[in-house]
């Protein structure tokens, strides 16, 4: 069955493999744009100096947190609609890197605060709805590992994490909901030409490439089965055999049920048949 | 399901941990919020002047620093007095702690916290500047 290239579950993981690193390629060249942009090209700020640069790296976080957070509500309500496992991996990995953005955000935010503002954090609305998605994420994730049972799992995470990603519009609305010490958005508000000078204008669109191209670089690679994934345990101590578990596509949901570690090698296993049935193409 | 009971405790426990710090912190974040103020972030000079809060309250005043009004009553900055206006009525303000940030000015908003004392004056130990959501060149580009 193998073609001069192999088989073809390899093919298809030296092809994940091969998107990953083109797209680590780009998020690497479009980031080192960026941050030259940043620090080069970019004027300083007629009020704020040159610590408004920090804002290259503290709004692409966030709206980089904000997609995130809608991927993973949108793969969980697709689980929730057709119990398919793999949305469930797909939910978890786009919130592990909505949580690294958002605090990310919060840690670039709390200096800029600092500087600009003479305090580090302050309880106004916006840091404390930003402070509230980050724990309700992170506690999405957590509810996950409550069950033993995939779906229970994936359930519960997808319950939470769509109360949770509620906090997506209310942080971006916060500051104009309430009154609060964060100011109003300059770009993502209603106003057609928003007050920023357009060569920082530009220096933050080339830097929020950079993060998405970042964050889609970091869901691929959580997602990657040489990642440590949770999978479920085996019911039962079954051996691995030829005919029983899934024969070698490495993109398999995590959720393959087989006996041994936890930990998807990668590797086919010894003794493998090849078997074009129940070869799982899935994720 | 003869699964070895002492394999499964790792995962859930660290969920059940998970969800637990989550569900603390998330309760803390909406309790102190509601301690400090987060829905009302700060008050106007007007409001505080219609509506006297007890001087024992602790409260945030924001606003404009009125031009002119601002002066160092000590070199280090860490005592100052300006007045704060909403554009109708203003406060006076001072301020006795650690110095603001170098965006501070007269001219631009900021948010102050402390107390409204018996005579009016404001006295604040804690000096926030709120700037706009304009980002304007300080000139040629560095």
């Amino acid at each position: 069955m193998a073609s001069a290239l192999g088989h073809p579950a390899r093919q298809a993981r030296n092809g994940a493999a091969a998107r990953r690193r083109d797209l680590c390629w780009l998020a690497g060249g479009l980031g080192g744009a960026g941050l030259a942009s940043a620090l080069l090209v970019a004027p300083s700020d007629a009020v704020q100096g040159d610590v408004q640069r920090l804002m290259y790296v503290h709004v692409p976080a966030a709206w980089t947190g904000y997609v995130a957070f809608l991927v993973a509500l949108v793969c969980g309500l697709r689980y929730l609609i057709g119990r398919d496992l793999r949305f469930d991996r797909y939910a978890r990995a786009a919130a592990e890197v909505g949580v690294a953005a958002v605090g990310v955000t919060i840690a670039v935010g709390s200096v800029w605060g600092h500087a600009v503002w003479g305090v580090w954090w302050t309880w106004d609305p916006r840091l404390v709805s930003t402070a509230l998605l980050l724990v309700g994420q992170v506690g999405s994730l957590a509810a996950r590992l409550l069950d033993d049972d995939p779906h229970a799992g994936a359930r519960r995470a997808a319950l939470v994490g769509t109360v949770a990603f509620t906090l997506v519009p209310v942080t971006h609305f916060s500051v104009v909901w309430w009154r609060s010490l964060h100011q109003p958005a300059t770009i993502l508000a209603p106003d057609l030409s928003p007050p920023i000078d357009p060569l920082m204008a530009a220096t933050l669109l080339l830097c929020v490439l950079a993060f998405l191209a970042g964050a889609g670089w970091l869901f691929l690679w959580r997602l990657s089965p040489r990642q440590p994934v949770v999978t479920a345990r085996p019911t039962s101590r079954t051996p691995r055999t030829p005919s029983g578990s899934s024969p070698a596509s490495y993109d398999r949901p995590a959720w393959t049920v087989h006996a041994g570690s936890d930990t998807a090698s990668g590797d086919e296993p010894p003794g493998h048949r090849r078997r074009p049935v129940g070869c799982d193409t899935s994720g | 399901m003869s699964a070895d009971p002492g394999r499964w405790q790792p995962r859930r426990r660290r969920g059940a941990l998970g969800l637990a710090v989550a569900g603390v912190a998330a309760l803390g974040l909406l309790v102190v919020g509601a301690l400090r103020g987060t829905l009302v972030y700060y008050r106007t000079p007007s409001e505080v002047l219609d509506d006297r809060p007890p001087a024992t309250d602790r409260i945030r005043l924001g606003g404009t620093v009125v031009p002119g009004s601002l002066h160092e009553l000590d070199g280090t900055g860490t005592r100052l007095r300006f007045r704060i206006t909403d554009g109708r009525r203003e406060v006076m303000v001072e301020q006795r702690g650690a110095a603001p940030p170098g965006t501070f000015a007269a001219g631009r908003d900021a948010v102050v916290e402390g107390v409204l004392a018996d005579d009016g004056v404001f006295e604040s130990d804690t000096v926030m500047v709120k700037h706009s959501n304009e980002y304007r060149s300080a000139g040629s580009p560095r």
